[in-house]
């Protein structure tokens, strides 16, 4: 092999790895470069979007469910958060992780009955979790502080430093970001990743291979709840205020455009579905007066034309074009 | 090997299959044959647990897996592939592949997403194993394309190679050859002759009769839900019973 063969097969063989590491040297210089408080308000919350759009999508994208009822989780997460942290006086790390293992098992015993669902049903019945949850949220007021929302939730602090400057916060929750990115990466590298795609392709295939198809979409369902208490737990900290608007059925449905933008099946493409949904709004004003339209609209043209979402659509249609001119060209 | 015993399928209240009992030896190649709707397909279905048998046990090294759900028979070591191709278009064929790995592939959700270095090399080790098996069946050269551009000869190769690269006990092959023509017919044979070769147990189910008649070491012939006849290709092919299923009621009128 020349040198220049050498590289490329080793940028092939490492592309995973390189492009971590590219991203997180990115976000290490971001706030050096960008350092208006604003900017890097929104940057964050990509961040804490980001980490429930990368469990949902496993669970949409890789087990080839539907969920319309994540908001739960992220409102569980956040209202847990700070109820342990203000009413029960624990610590803010112990909290978020007691709070993470409550919702795992909350999601254990919604996901065993409502699992046997699919398609539409699966959605109605995920969509009345989330009308449940909110429900209690804002009825009621002797824990949750009603409609007008709980504040005075403390903010995290690791030894030594408070976290709730924007820069800090930056820090603390792109590591999380970029920790869940590289986990959901792993776990789509592995046998079970592969089963999880078998089983979003075709069940009975996937059955057929070895998947546990039950059980597997139950794991995948609890992990992705668990990743949004998480993401749940970071908001409530680190805006200190939580209200039960932020978790509605129209936040559900805005984490399913973001994983229809993104790609089902993309990990990386959640990222960017984050990102893309969060920023959109600061761009163009229309787009923030109307966003539920608009909203609706990516959805509808997004699951139109790509079904398999923007990202995951484009580059399908790429490979899809490479292979077909390579096959002509072996024939030819 | 496999032991039939009695099975029965009941579809509400018609009988699919009735009383079926036969036997596939190790190492054997076995061929299932029969006109169209005599069960076949619904018999694999029934031995795999896609579709639970009613009554009767299908006894696998002795123990009976009636009526377990599919992924626990593919783990005890039975594998199969579909009459109408179920590959995963999106994947590349060597994704493709590496999905009938999924038994060695590890179960633990968190130990994948820790991704150790013991990992790491078993993913090397099965992949290696998936190349080996394209490389059987002629696909080295398409490891990265998506499996839905292929053409459909290939296609029916890939789910061959799925359905051995697990190195199965026992191979349940639901009309490999259907829709190829002679050419890709006879590679496919040769291929199953080489597996057959390499001591595999293979139960085929085809309508091929020529490839049937060279290739199997053993013929069960079903019809309309029952067993009619077992024996050797030659055996069968002059069983009365056979030539009735097949060609209608011969009259006695010469």
């Amino acid at each position: 092999m020349t040198g220049r063969q050498q590289f490329l097969y080793f940028l092939t063989l490492h592309r995973t790895g390189l492009a971590v590491t590219l991203m997180a040297a990115a976000l290490l210089v971001f706030p050096l470069v960008e350092n208006n408080p604003y900017t890097l308000g929104l940057t964050n919350l990509i961040a804490i979007n980001a980490i429930v759009v990368l469990g949902l999508n496993l669970f949409i994208g890789y087990t080839g469910q539907i969920s319309l009822g994540h908001a739960a989780f992220f409102g569980l997460g956040a209202y847990g958060s700070a109820v342990a942290t203000v009413t029960f006086g624990l610590p803010p790390w112990p909290a978020m992780f007691l709070v993470a293992a409550l919702v795992a098992v909350v999601a254990l015993a919604v996901g065993i009955p409502v699992l046997r669902l699919s398609g539409h049903y699966l959605a109605m019945a995920t969509l009345g979790l989330n009308y449940v949850v909110h429900t209690v949220l804002l009825q009621w007021d002797e824990v949750t502080g009603g409609p007008s929302g709980f504040a005075g939730i403390p903010s995290l602090s690791v030894p030594g430093a408070a976290v709730d400057d924007p820069v800090s916060l930056h820090y603390l929750l792109w590591g999380f970001a970029m920790a869940c990115l590289l986990l959901c990466l792993n776990l789509v590298r592995s046998g079970v990743g592969r089963g999880m795609s078998a089983l979003a392709g075709d069940e009975t295939a996937a059955a057929c291979l070895g998947v546990d198809t039950r059980a597997t979409k139950v794991k995948v369902f609890v992990l992705s709840a668990v990743l949004a208490s998480l993401a749940g737990s970071l908001y409530a900290h680190s805006s200190q205020y939580v209200s039960p608007d932020t978790f509605g059925i129209f936040a559900s449905t805005d984490f399913v455009i973001m994983v229809v933008v993104g790609g089902m099946g993309s990990i990386w493409g959640s990222v960017f579905g984050a990102a893309f949904l969060t920023l959109m709004p600061e761009w163009v004003e229309f787009f923030n007066e109307h966003k539920d339209f608009v909203h609706g609209g990516i959805l509808v043209l997004v699951l139109m034309f790509l079904p398999q979402g923007l990202i995951t659509g484009l580059t399908d249609m790429i490979r899809v074009r490479l292979a077909l001119r390579r096959r002509d060209h072996a024939a030819a | 090997m496999l032991r039939l015993e009695d099975v029965g399928k009941n579809f509400g209240g018609l009988p699919a299959l009735q009383d079926v009992s036969f036997a596939v030896p190790v190492g054997r190649l076995t061929a299932l044959i029969g006109p169209n709707g005599a069960g076949k397909s619904t018999l694999i279905n029934c031995i795999t647990g896609v579709n639970p048998p009613t009554s009767g046990s299908v006894l696998f090294q002795g123990s009976d897996i009636a009526g377990l759900p599919a992924h626990k028979v593919t783990r005890l070591g039975i594998h199969r592939t579909f009459q109408n191709l179920r590959l995963f278009p999106r994947l590349s064929v060597l994704d493709n592949v590496l999905t009938g790995l999924t038994c060695e592939g590890g179960d633990s959700m968190f130990m994948a997403m820790l991704r150790l270095p013991y990992l790491r090399h078993r993913e090397r080790q099965l992949r290696l194993r998936a190349l080996e098996a394209m490389d059987a069946f002629g696909l080295a050269d398409k490891a990265a394309w998506p499996a839905g551009v292929l053409a459909y000869g290939d296609k029916k190769r890939v789910e061959l190679a799925r359905a051995i690269v697990g190195r199965p006990k026992l191979l349940l092959l639901d009309e490999p050859v259907a829709g190829l023509n002679a050419e890709e017919t006879a590679a496919v044979g040769e291929q199953l002759r080489n597996l057959r070769r390499a001591g595999h147990t293979i139960l085929l189910v085809e309508h091929d009769m020529d490839l049937v008649m060279n290739i199997a070491d053993l013929v069960v012939v079903l019809d309309s839900g029952k067993c009619i006849a077992t024996g050797t290709a030659g055996d069968v092919r002059r069983n009365p019973l056979v030539l009735e299923a097949y060609l209608g009621r011969m009259e006695a009128t010469a």
